[in-house]
């Protein structure tokens, strides 16, 4: 599949994005994972009380008003911010591509839940009668709705959807943008994830009810993937956004090019609701280094998906540990330690976490790590501080999701050729 | 509620559905919505909220005489004279 033509070769040119602790642009992130910085916190949730969570802070009127805010969704909200931010990120001001050519593409891992919640919490308070149920209820849940918002606010005019993909939607995302782009269908996507779960008790309750919701009486150390003593996830809401284009328009333009989007693969577990399976994620990652024409050994740093849930982590690993073992030189990081679990945002945000390793060689730590799974002692493992490459030439980036959907992205430093 | 209290609820409702909209220019006796920042589903916003505040149902087919300020005082003064 490695694509040669320049109108085949996908670039990353912007990178939009708010993450959990008030990181809002890509340089302020950066600076915080290489600092082992948590933006873990809490949030007191209805019903349960309080609980790690992974909070956004961001200029919210920046680019809509208050109104509009008030009148979309949190997930909209979001996606408005780091759109804009990605197309200013890119040097984009549609004087060189054409809106009706723009298209939009958001992963989500749910979309109406956090909507309905309030809903039903709002009429409870008038004796369930439904005539005080919202208006807005539809066009804030449809599942575009994010994805359409971010249309409104630019005068978008091309096609818009969201991808649900469950935790694996942001890759999920990236990838259908650059099909969109290959098949000639749109010459800019606006790609990425958004998470507004942190408004939803019922994830929370969920993953609690599972025994998968992480506790810490230090919610900057409740995100501890691959720890021995680890004990569910954190929820994060958070979103990125990257501007794609194909190479030769964004030549053509003089862009800053982030990277090349290579590689990539879906595939599905076909087996459980919530446990993840090791062996077809394996076969993911395998399939999206043959498509980029890359061997295992290629890879720089490979960015675990690992959320913080003991099977979860153990099968990503064990299929690292198959891949992988001859590359003591691949390096290996998890970015929800310092995160939490963003959901749909996940796989973009730790994606756009890494991608400055291709200017400062340097892999951004997993934290939280004090007693190392033996089951998850990867040789590569960056634990604590940032480890300096001679040169960073390629990121590979696992993300999966429930109900058994993987997803790999492999992104390279970008060399003309 | 007396005229003057019922016309500052409606742009308190008003207000708290768009901070920023400004009622130093408004016409009592023109549209709102040709005034201000008000689509039909803000417009319903405003029915939404009569109907939390003071329980008022309205109908769909009276929907017009809530267009202008001086029109929604006339319609809501008799339904709200004891609220």
């Amino acid at each position: 599949m490695m694509q040669t033509l320049p109108r085949e070769r996908i670039v990353i040119t912007g990178v939009g994005l708010t993450a959990p602790g008030g990181a809002n642009d890509l340089a302020e992130f950066r600076r915080r994972l290489l600092a082992g910085e948590s933006g873990i916190s809490t949030i007191e949730l209805r019903y349960m009380g309080t609980a790690p969570a992974g909070i956004c802070d961001f200029a919210e009127t920046r680019y809509r008003k208050k109104k509009e805010n008030k009148r979309g969704t949190r997930a909209g909200c979001i996606g408005v911010y780091c759109a804009n931010e990605a197309l200013l990120d890119a040097g984009i001001d549609f004087s060189g591509y054409d809106r009706a050519r723009t298209g939009v593409y958001i992963g989500l891992t749910e979309h109406g839940t956090v909507e309905t919640e309030n809903e039903v919490y709002n009429i409870s308070r008038f004796d369930y009668n439904v005539d005080y149920w919202t208006h807005h209820h539809n066009p804030r849940t449809v599942l575009n709705n994010p994805a359409g918002e971010i249309t409104m606010n630019l005068g978008i005019t091309g096609p818009h959807y969201s991808v649900g993909a469950a935790c694996a939607a942001g890759n999920a995302a990236l990838i259908q943008g650059c099909q969109m782009l290959r098949l000639g269908e749109v010459d800019l996507a606006l790609c990425g994830g958004i998470s507004e779960c942190v408004g939803s008790f019922g994830i929370f309750a969920s993953f609690r009810a599972q025994g998968a919701l992480a506790e810490h009486p230090d919610p900057t150390r409740a995100s501890r993937p691959l720890d021995r003593d680890r004990n569910g996830i954190v929820i994060s809401e958070g979103g990125c956004v990257f501007t794609l284009e194909r190479l030769d328009r964004a030549l053509d333009r003089g862009a800053r090019i982030y990277g090349e989007i290579v590689g990539y693969s879906m595939n599905s577990d076909a087996r459980d609701f919530v446990l993840p399976h090791g062996p077809r994620q394996t076969e993911c990652m395998r399939m999206a280094l043959e498509r980029a024409s890359l061997a295992p050994a290629d890879i720089s740093i490979l960015n675990t998906h690992a959320t913080g849930t003991r099977q979860g982590d153990v099968e990503e690993c064990r299929g690292i540990r198959e891949l992988f073992a001859d590359c003591p030189q691949t390096a290996v990081n998890n970015t929800k330690s310092l995160i939490g679990h963003a959901m749909g945002a996940a796989g973009v945000l730790e994606l756009a976490g890494n991608l400055p390793s291709f200017t400062d060689n340097l892999v951004h730590p997993t934290i939280n790590i004090d007693h190392l799974d033996p089951d998850c002692a990867l040789p590569g493992l960056v634990i604590g501080t940032p480890r300096r490459m001679e040169r960073v030439e390629t990121i590979l980036n696992n993300s999966f999701g429930m109900v058994g959907i993987n997803s790999v992205v492999i992104v390279q430093r970008f060399v003309a050729k | 509620m007396t005229r003057d209290e019922i016309k500052d609820m409606i742009l308190e409702i008003i207000e708290d559905i768009d901070e920023e909209a400004e009622f130093d220019q408004l016409d009592p006796d023109a549209p709102l919505r040709d005034q201000l920042d008000l689509d039909s589903m803000d417009f319903l916003d405003i029915v939404m909220e009569l109907r939390k505040r003071y329980k008022l149902q309205i109908p769909e087919e009276e929907y017009p005489q809530l267009a202008t300020l001086t029109s929604c005082v006339n319609y809501l003064e008799p339904r709200l004279k004891d609220a």
